[in-house]
């Protein structure tokens, strides 16, 4: 091979998807050069098809998607005309790929070291002794904790993080040419997320692979690649070097996903001393079963037209505490009070009235939607359940809901929620909880399954209708521009505790308690050299799991 | 490994108490058959007080709850009694030589090992087979050796095994000697002669229970064909055949372990037919013969013999589910 061919050439690739009968393009006329040792970046919203791409890189397709158009070279190779045993012969050894999910990606029923020694073996790159020595030296190199010993465990035994990184090593064990990184930090916490980004690029350095890295999140990008490119609906909206991406976008699409960031309400005054409290945590400790608490001594107050964010980890406790709330998990100990009176502990024993006042929105609204009741029958139901309105009436109000969500009820009163899209149903998913005409509403990570500019739209909606009603929210999420952006009171919880409270404003300014200040500096900014400047700050020993740890 | 022996534990407490349920069971539904071993003993012309007499020289007279624990703690301690039809041919044909020959236990024991050993040589043929099938017709889904495998373990499983069995005999025993046609196994056979004796009732049974394994097994592999780690196993490069067989595979055990089980337990239950038509000796003859007769405490052994294959079988099924699994097997 020349030294001035690319590793990787796409010229005009076109793929289709086809399911039932229906064939949609799935990717349309996009070309792609990378050369060795570069990393490019992969952008869009999801349906932008980057994994296509990114599996088409690899002379993959996934079953019910065909190329139907242009060629892929790897090294000189054609893939797309490559035979089957070409192709896998590639692959695993020059060409590898990092799943999304880790924790799905390795195979349960076996070691993680078996898995990883599996290529080489199977390439005839290396025997079973030298694979797995290599392993732990990668192990090592990627800073998993026991690298002689956490190869021999079973995936299920090891954290999300760490299983990240073990794919991570898993995909450079042949040292490969090439490494399709496909949204490997998309599942992880802030905190984890840092941690393997710097693994990550610490690899990609040190063996001078060329990567292919898919993701929806720029901050994340901007630190990871030397190019970007923004992909919308399977066209190419514009390719450039990382720098001149971020700061001169020059089509208007890259400019609004870039402008997303940017929407924040101010903070509202706190409440007076004396208000009461639509909803108030009075020492609350859970667990489920007989096992331990997993939420200890939580008190805090909610008032009326604010949003309290309440932050965490996944394991934090911040679910429970909504449970508790809705009185789906009685506390232990502890009560919840609304506007001063007590709620009974157990929903069973809430009266409707009660149950009325709670209300929740949920994360998933694929899940959340009955796939089987129509519209006007989702919002329906709590209109009469808890209004006792039937009939004619029944549907005006419905209708009045379906435009406070900015929905227009003709259109979609009678549709499946398999006919909507993720931002539509999530909507759906607040009118439901508006129907009950709730004082309080408990909004579980409403924005994290969305598209940035679809949040955007949920968390405005979410703002207004604060502001027509009066309602409180309880806002549960990790993501902290989510809080940035809507929030008025922040709860920062940890293994069950709360760490720190307190206004917003407060909350992202310093001093802070340590946890809270990692969790802030974990969030990967714009700049493209921010990861470097908090290695250069705070050294890699002070960054995610293991600064958790030292605490 | 707690964890694993607590779940395990479990699982054998319930198999008990199933098993009692079970006894109760059995033993009401025997006793509820209608006719009586003294009135098919005596015939139509006895006297009410020769029945009597033979009723309660059985035992027959005493209260049903009475005769039920007397059965019971005889069955722990494996004494099912005496046979009927044996203890009146000691007593009433006056000899005594017969004596020793009387108990359910003596009956029962060598019919269940023949009844063992035809299912265990089935076992043998029909598991690997149908593993294979089932792995072959995953790896080649929707081609024409995954249609010719459903069709035709499709066909044999459908046919009525009388029939099955009566095709094997002409093909491998009338057209082509190959096999004997009768398989009145004894005691005196060396293990090779009893295996050719055994060999056309187990073809016969293979092809009763192989469509389903082989099923399951194709079913519980395709299942899994599009979970992300099989992806990952692709975009390793690795051959079809080994992603099946060690990414697949191991992962659709539990489903396939308990369609074995639920095979294994219908060899050692539910072949009279197949038994009948190759004059088998093994324990569904004898239980048939039984149930004719009327002789109740051999009936009531049997049932409970095929009760506890069932539950043990599926127990075993359970616990080698839980142990292939490795989440189960090691905690966090």
């Amino acid at each position: 091979m020349s030294a001035s061919e690319p590793l990787v050439k796409i010229s005009n690739l076109a793929i289709d998807g086809i399911a039932d009968e229906t064939r949609t393009r799935i990717i349309n006329d996009v070309s792609l050069e990378l050369n060795r040792g570069e990393v490019m970046g992969l952008i869009g919203e999801s349906g932008a098809g980057k994994s296509t791409l990114g599996l088409a890189a690899m002379g993959f397709t996934r079953d019910g998607c065909e190329i139907v158009g242009g060629n892929i070279r790897f090294d000189g190779i054609d893939l797309v005309a490559a035979t089957a045993e070409t192709r896998r012969q590639l692959l695993g050894k020059r060409i590898a790929y990092v799943a999304q999910s880790a924790a799905a990606s390795f195979n349960p029923a076996h070691k993680i070291i078996n898995q990883h020694a599996e290529a080489p073996m199977f390439h005839g790159v290396s025997n079973r002794g030298e694979a797995e020595a290599d392993a732990m030296d990668l192990y090592q190199r990627l800073r998993l904790p026991n690298p002689q010993e956490i190869g021999f465990r079973y995936p299920h035994q090891v954290s999300g993080g760490q299983l990240q990184r073990a794919m991570t090593a898993m995909a450079m064990s042949c040292r490969p040419d090439l490494i399709i990184f496909d949204e490997p930090t998309t599942a992880l916490d802030v905190t984890t997320q840092i941690e393997v980004l710097v693994a990550i690029r610490e690899i990609v350095e040190q063996f001078q692979t060329a990567a292919i890295y898919i993701t929806h999140d720029l901050a994340v990008v901007a630190q990871m690649a030397d190019r970007v490119k923004v992909l919308l609906r399977g066209d190419e909206v514009e390719e450039a070097d990382t720098r001149t991406m971020l700061d001169a976008p020059r089509e208007d699409y890259t400019r609004s996903l870039w402008a997303v960031r940017s929407f924040q309400r101010p903070q509202k005054p706190m409440a007076s001393k004396d208000a009461v409290p639509v909803i108030s945590l009075r020492n609350v400790t859970a667990a489920y079963g007989n096992g331990d608490p997993v939420v200890r001594d939580v008190s805090f107050d909610i008032h009326e037209g604010r949003t309290v964010a309440v932050v965490g980890e996944s394991g934090s406790g911040k679910s429970t505490t909504a449970r508790c709330i809705t009185g789906l998990l009685p506390p232990k100990t502890g009560e919840i009070a609304f506007a001063n009176k007590v709620l009974p502990a157990d929903y069973r024993k809430r009266s409707v009235n009660q149950l009325r006042q709670v209300q929740m929105i949920y994360q998933m609204a694929d899940t959340a939607l009955n796939p089987r009741k129509r519209i006007g029958e989702i919002i329906g139901r709590p209109v009469e359940f808890y209004l006792g309105l039937k009939g004619a009436e029944k549907r005006r109000r419905v209708e009045e809901l379906l435009e406070l969500i900015e929905m227009d009820p003709k259109e979609y009163i009678n549709r499946l929620p398999s006919e909507l899209s993720g931002g539509q149903k999530q909507r759906i998913g607040i009118a439901r909880a508006l129907a009950a005409e709730p004082k309080f509403i408990i909004c579980d990570e409403v924005t994290s399954a969305l598209d940035q500019l679809v949040a955007e739209g949920i968390l405005k909606l979410l703002t207004r209708l604060q502001e027509e009603m009066k309602l409180s929210y309880m806002l549960i999420t990790h993501d902290l521009s989510t809080v940035r952006a809507i929030a008025d009171e922040v709860v920062v919880m940890k293994d069950g505790l709360i760490v720190e409270s307190g206004p917003k404003d407060e909350m992202f300014t310093p001093p802070h308690h340590d946890y809270t200040d990692l969790l802030l500096s974990s969030v990967p900014e714009m700049n493209p050299d921010w990861l470097d400047e908090l290695l250069a700050q705070r050294g890699v020993e002070n960054l995610g799991d293991a600064a958790v740890s030292k605490m | 490994m707690n964890n694993v022996a607590l779940i395990i534990s479990k699982r054998l407490g319930l198999g008990v108490l199933t098993m009692f349920m079970v006894s109760i069971i059995i033993f009401l539904a025997v006793n509820m058959l209608p006719g009586d071993f003294a009135q098919a003993l005596l015939g139509q012309s006895a006297t009410p007080e020769a029945v009597e007499a033979i009723r309660r020289d059985l035992g027959l007279s005493k209260p049903i709850h009475t005769r039920y624990f007397d059965w019971l703690v005889g069955a722990l301690q494996f004494d099912f009694g005496t046979s009927f039809a044996k203890a009146n041919f000691s007593s009433y044909a006056g000899t005594s030589s017969t004596a020793n020959f009387g108990t359910v236990a003596d009956q029962i024991a060598p019919r269940f090992a023949n009844t063992l050993f035809l299912a265990a040589v089935t076992a043998c043929i029909a598991v690997p087979l149908s593993l294979l099938i089932g792995v072959l017709a995953a790896l080649y889904r929707y081609s024409i050796f995954d249609r010719i495998a459903n069709v035709s373990t499709l066909t044999s499983i459908s046919s009525p095994e009388f029939f099955v069995a009566y095709v094997l005999i002409l093909v491998l025993a009338v057209l082509n000697p190959v096999f004997p046609s009768l398989s009145n196994i004894h005691d005196g056979m060396d293990f090779a002669q009893k295996l050719q004796k055994t060999m056309l009732p187990a073809l016969t049974l293979t092809l009763v229970v192989t469509a389903h394994m082989m099923r399951m097994t194709r079913a519980a592999i395709i299942n899994l064909l599009a979970s992300p780690y099989i992806e990952m196993a692709r975009l390793k490069g690795l051959s079809p055949f080994r992603i099946i067989l060690f990414h697949a595979l191991p992962n659709a055990l539990a489903p396939i372990i308990n369609v074995i089980a639920l095979n294994l337990a219908y060899l050692i239950t539910g072949v009279v037919v197949v038994e009948v038509v190759f004059v088998y000796p093994g324990v569904g003859q004898l239980f048939v013969d039984s149930v004719k007769i009327r002789d109740i405490p051999v009936v009531q052994a049997c049932c409970l013999v095929f009760a506890a294959a069932y539950i043990s079988l599926n127990l075993l099924a359970d616990v080698m589910s839980i142990l292939s699994n490795p989440r189960l097997r090691l905690p966090k």
